[in-house]
């Protein structure tokens, strides 16, 4: 039998640079007011919302990707050209074939990097940091690029009063890269396929034209909001055990930016100790599904909250259901 | 040993109490967690969850919305408590 010379990677890898893009429209509540029937105050108390980014046509998935990934390569002090391959998550780029990955990987002037979508909701960022680290580990690239990126504003029902207020736009990206030391964890990871049913599309693309009403997504409050809290601080804490970290050893908690409620019970049922920064990026920048991670850690790092260096919990939830969460050392 | 009615209204109000912050002498059967007691549908979610350990029960999103009053959270842990 012929033998086969196995792939050479690194030791372990790490996240070397993020980036965020907002689109440049900032809606607050007052405009979301406009179709349904509540409350500035009612949303924020439910929420923590004030305002959220929404997309203009020149704003496209692929556009904002771009940005968000030429700041994370700066950030990472590399040149497109290094970059092997391209994994970007998203629910909301509407053309399914070819995958954006391969526009975004063109127009960043990489060297023919591998690329594909994920789709994995608002746990596509730690699906595709996973994934990223597989690579860059297993040796099939030396750096990744991974972007998370929304458009919710369209598949947003502004007449819905229990999520016109939640979604918004953006896109956030890291750059995945060789490391001489362990600096992204285990990840505890799954799905919960009997659950699809709490947060979805409304109806399938194939019967929209029937309903005459454009898809947007949909969610059972309350069940969602018990499982994003008590099952997710379950495995929040696995994550942070696969990692051999402790509550008190931790500097920063990055959860997917779903709604401030969520975070609030999140930290209080994980008991952080008070000196563990918490991402709260949801407040000026909405649920942006895929995207929420990487913005919150590129804006923790931006304001100096957080640190190069910082041991963080990142936890990312939705759709399908599924979940991600591990424990990384911030860039 | 299961809890009495008495107990589950005392052990109801601790938690209403903690989560929403209304004064434990105001958690009584005929009140209603959203009208009265300033329980909005996510604070009930915690709530529910801090019930069942407390008494033992499992109670399922679709019977959550069902727990109106004071009352009828402890008619339903009295009934399914283990």
């Amino acid at each position: 039998m012929a033998k086969i010379k196995p792939s050479k990677g690194s030791p372990y890898a790490r996240i070397l640079g993020v980036g965020g893009y907002r689109p440049t429209r900032v809606v607050p509540n007052e405009v979301i007011l406009e179709t349904i029937d509540s409350s500035d105050e009612w949303i924020r108390s439910r929420s923590g919302i004030e305002t959220r980014h929404w997309a203009n046509d020149e704003e496209t998935v692929a556009a904002m990707s771009v940005e968000a990934s030429g700041k994370a390569i700066a950030d990472a002090g590399i040149t497109a050209g290094q970059i092997g391959a391209v994994v970007v998550s998203t629910v909301s780029h509407f053309k399914q074939t070819p995958a954006v990955a391969t526009e975004i990987a063109d127009k960043l002037g990489t060297n023919k990097a591998a690329a594909f979508d994920i789709s994995a909701g608002c746990a596509g960022f730690g699906y595709g940091l996973t994934l990223a680290k597989g690579m860059v580990v297993e040796g099939s690239a030396e750096y990744v690029l991974v972007i998370g990126v929304e458009r919710l504003s369209d598949l947003t029902d502004l007449e819905d009063r229990a999520t016109a207020f939640l979604f918004g736009d953006g896109a956030g990206a890291v750059v995945v890269g060789p490391s001489a030391e362990p600096a992204i964890g285990p990840t505890v990871w799954g799905s919960e396929g009997d659950k699809s049913e709490t947060i979805k599309q409304t109806v399938p693309w194939t019967e929209y034209d029937s309903t005459g009403k454009f898809p947007a997504i949909t969610q059972e409050g309350q069940a969602v909001f018990r499982w994003a809290v008590f099952e997710m601080a379950k495995v929040a804490k696995e994550a942070l055990d696969a990692a051999g970290i402790t509550a008190d050893e931790l500097d920063v908690f990055i959860p997917h930016q779903a709604n401030e409620r969520i975070i609030d019970s999140m930290v209080k049922t994980l008991k952080l100790p008070q000196s563990v920064t918490v991402a709260r990026d949801v407040r000026t920048t909405g649920n942006t599904s895929a995207a929420s991670i990487p913005l919150a850690m590129e804006r923790l790092l931006a304001t100096g909250e957080a640190k190069s260096g910082d041991t963080a919990l990142v936890i990312g939830f939705g759709a399908g259901l599924v979940y991600a969460a591990t424990v990384v050392t911030l860039p | 040993m299961a809890a009495t009615q008495e107990e589950i209204v005392a052990g109801l109000a601790d938690i209403v109490n903690e989560i929403a912050g209304i004064p434990v002498e105001d958690v009584q059967l005929d009140k209603s967690f959203t009208d009265d007691l300033d329980v909005d549908s996510l604070s009930m979610v915690e709530v529910v969850v801090a019930a069942e350990e407390r008494f033992d029960v499992k109670i399922p999103d679709e019977d959550v919305k069902n727990l109106k009053t004071v009352g009828d959270a402890t008619a339903y842990i009295l009934k399914n408590q283990g």
